[in-house]
């Protein structure tokens, strides 16, 4: 993972990705493969070694401490200074925006607040590596949502090497400058976000990171998808089982022939256009823009 | 509950006290003092009497710092590392809760008695182990031993492994993670432990009684000199020893568990929100 990235391993639960994380922390031991950072290889160094942060899923916040000495835990061990501690947990707290909250135990403080208490905890022994287990997971959704526009701000300040763990692809999408999709223990890629999710490697990284259909025997993006009235542009000739508004975007159910079926997302403004009405005779073809996976091997079976 | 049966079950619970506790401690006092206070002073001042509250007060000493280093020990073992045999440990630590504090006596004369498995070899290095202090401290410390075991056990289960993992990738030595996390985290279940191993070593009568051989002066601590004082119809003596036992205890239970009774328990039930957890006494370690 390249120097000052902020990467999201992603996938369902249970894929290994914490696993993942704690093993580079050096919390778990890898069976196999090595664990380097800057060059080094650090597979059998000691935890308290490896210069990592870790925040935990649910904080791991130490409950007889305040949030003042939470955060100087790391430099109190490290027997720095007490001036010196005092003014870089000063500055952290700053950082993440909990200074008046300095005196409390973690016990009085909400979940986010929490969040950014682990975080400072984890950033003041200035971290080679920042890693965060699931670090939304146990928020409600809107603290989530502003946490990761404050989270992805954050890293673009003091640009530390991240890695996230998430089982939510939008947040990954959002926060994340890269994603490793990891499933069943295995890396199924690892890229640019808009690049994976436009030139997937895989059936699986393709119906991880968005929505799909199946057309044509291809997995596609519903929203790539395009419906007209009259055979003129093409496609395939399908019948209008249901229209559903889902707010800002409309959910298309079509039966193709064979008893197939497919949908296609559309804007409101697309599809208040084209008036549609269950039993409607439709054309569904490709848009010229669409992506798709590798076809399986079941797809071209059935393209021959 | 109904109304109507709240009257008569306070009733009930409060009776069970006084009949169990509150009379008999009560009159306990008002014996030791019923022929003045010099009385009383003089029955335990003699020096079989002060041998016996030194002797009983070294062995707590002893004892409860052992069953303490231990059980804090074991319960870090059986809490955070899996093994096969746990479970047979796990059962091994209430057995001196299970079986007689005599039969327990006895089965330390079996092995280390004059004739017992290590009895020669022990003598003949000149070592006393029955009928002497050692022996004492090695009954007590067995009787006593799951309590620290019981109280710290539950509350490490509870606190999870997270706080120590954290500890760790902040650069805590294996050390300095037991000293500033999983002790403040323990600390109540701990006092509480120790508060329950004082009290059963200073009261210890049966295990005692087998392996000390109860010499005056010598091997009898303040229950034997309790005890001894009733044979020989010194009930003054008796009564002020029983006093200064409770006192004793009293006062350790002030000092432990005195700041919150019940401790870990108290502490666990809260729940993590409740802004009252500052009110929990906190461990400085700067």
């Amino acid at each position: 993972m390249p120097k000052g990235s902020l990467t999201a391993l992603l996938g369902p639960s249970g894929g290994g990705k914490s696993t993942l994380l704690r093993v580079i922390a050096g919390l778990e031991k890898p069976d196999a493969g090595t664990v380097e950072i800057d060059g080094q290889d650090l597979t059998n160094v000691a935890v308290r070694e490896r210069g990592v942060g870790f925040c935990f899923q649910h904080y791991a916040p130490f409950r007889h401490l305040t949030v003042r000495r939470n955060v100087a835990f790391g430099l109190e061990v490290r027997r720095r200074p007490k001036a010196e501690i005092r003014d870089r947990v000063d500055e952290l707290l700053e950082l993440v925006r909990i200074s008046h909250l300095a005196d409390r135990y973690p016990s009085q403080l909400s979940g986010g607040q929490r969040q950014r208490m682990a975080l400072a905890r984890a950033l003041a022994i200035e971290p080679r590596v920042l890693l965060l287990d699931e670090p939304f997971g146990a928020l409600d959704a809107q603290v989530r949502q502003q946490l990761r526009v404050w989270l992805r701000e954050l890293h673009q300040k003091i640009s530390v090497t991240t890695v996230l763990v998430t089982h939510d692809q939008e947040e990954a999408l959002e926060v994340a400058d890269r994603l490793a999709i990891i499933h069943e223990g295995r890396l199924e890629q690892i890229g640019e976000p808009a690049e994976m999710y436009d030139h997937p490697a895989n059936e699986f990284v393709m119906k991880f990171l968005g929505p799909t259909t199946r057309l044509d025997g291809q997995w596609v993006r519903p929203h790539d998808l395009v419906l007209h009235h009259d055979a003129t542009f093409g496609g395939q000739p399908s019948v209008v089982e249901r229209v559903t508004h889902l707010g800002f975007e409309v959910r298309v159910d079509l039966a193709l022939p064979k008893g197939e079926t497919c949908w296609v997302q559309l804007s409101r403004g697309a599809a208040s256009e084209l008036r549609l009405a269950s039993g409607d005779e439709v054309w569904v073809s490709h848009s010229d823009l669409t992506p798709s996976a590798a076809p399986s091997p079941a797809a071209e079976l059935s393209a021959r | 509950m109904s109304e109507r049966w709240r009257l008569p079950l306070r009733f009930v619970a409060l009776g069970y006290l006084l009949v169990l506790i509150v009379l008999p401690v009560g009159f306990v006092f008002y014996r030791a003092f019923q022929h003045g206070f010099a009385a009383a002073w003089d029955a335990v001042t003699t020096p079989d009497a002060l041998h016996a509250l030194w002797l009983t007060l070294l062995v707590v000493l002893i004892a409860v710092t052992a069953d303490t280093i231990f059980g804090v020990g074991t319960s870090l073992v059986l809490a955070r590392h899996r093994f096969r045999g746990a479970w047979l440990l796990d059962a091994f630590i209430d057995l001196p809760l299970a079986i007689s504090p005599v039969v327990v006596g006895l089965s330390l004369i079996l092995v280390y008695g004059h004739t017992g498995w290590f009895g020669n070899w022990l003598a003949a290095h000149g070592i006393a182990v029955i009928f002497s202090v050692p022996g004492i401290v090695m009954a007590s410390a067995t009787v006593a031993l799951p309590y620290v075991v019981r109280e710290v056990l539950p509350v490490l289960q509870e606190i999870g492994t997270e706080q120590e993992q954290a500890a760790a990738t902040l650069g805590a030595s294996p050390f300095a993670v037991f000293r500033r996390i999983t002790l403040p985290s323990i600390r109540q279940g701990l006092a509480y432990g120790i508060t329950l191993t004082t009290a059963r070593v200073l009261g210890e009568f049966g295990a005692v009684v087998v392996v000390s051989g109860a010499i005056e002066g010598k091997t009898q601590t303040m229950t034997l000199f309790i005890q001894a004082s009733i044979e020989n119809v010194q009930p003054t003596g008796a009564f002020a020893g029983a006093v200064i036992l409770a006192l004793i205890a009293i006062f350790v239970l002030a000092i432990l568990g005195g700041r919150d009774e019940r401790g870990s328990r108290t502490w666990r039930s809260r729940s993590p929100q409740s802004p009252s957890d500052t009110e929990m006494p906190l461990l400085s370690t700067t």
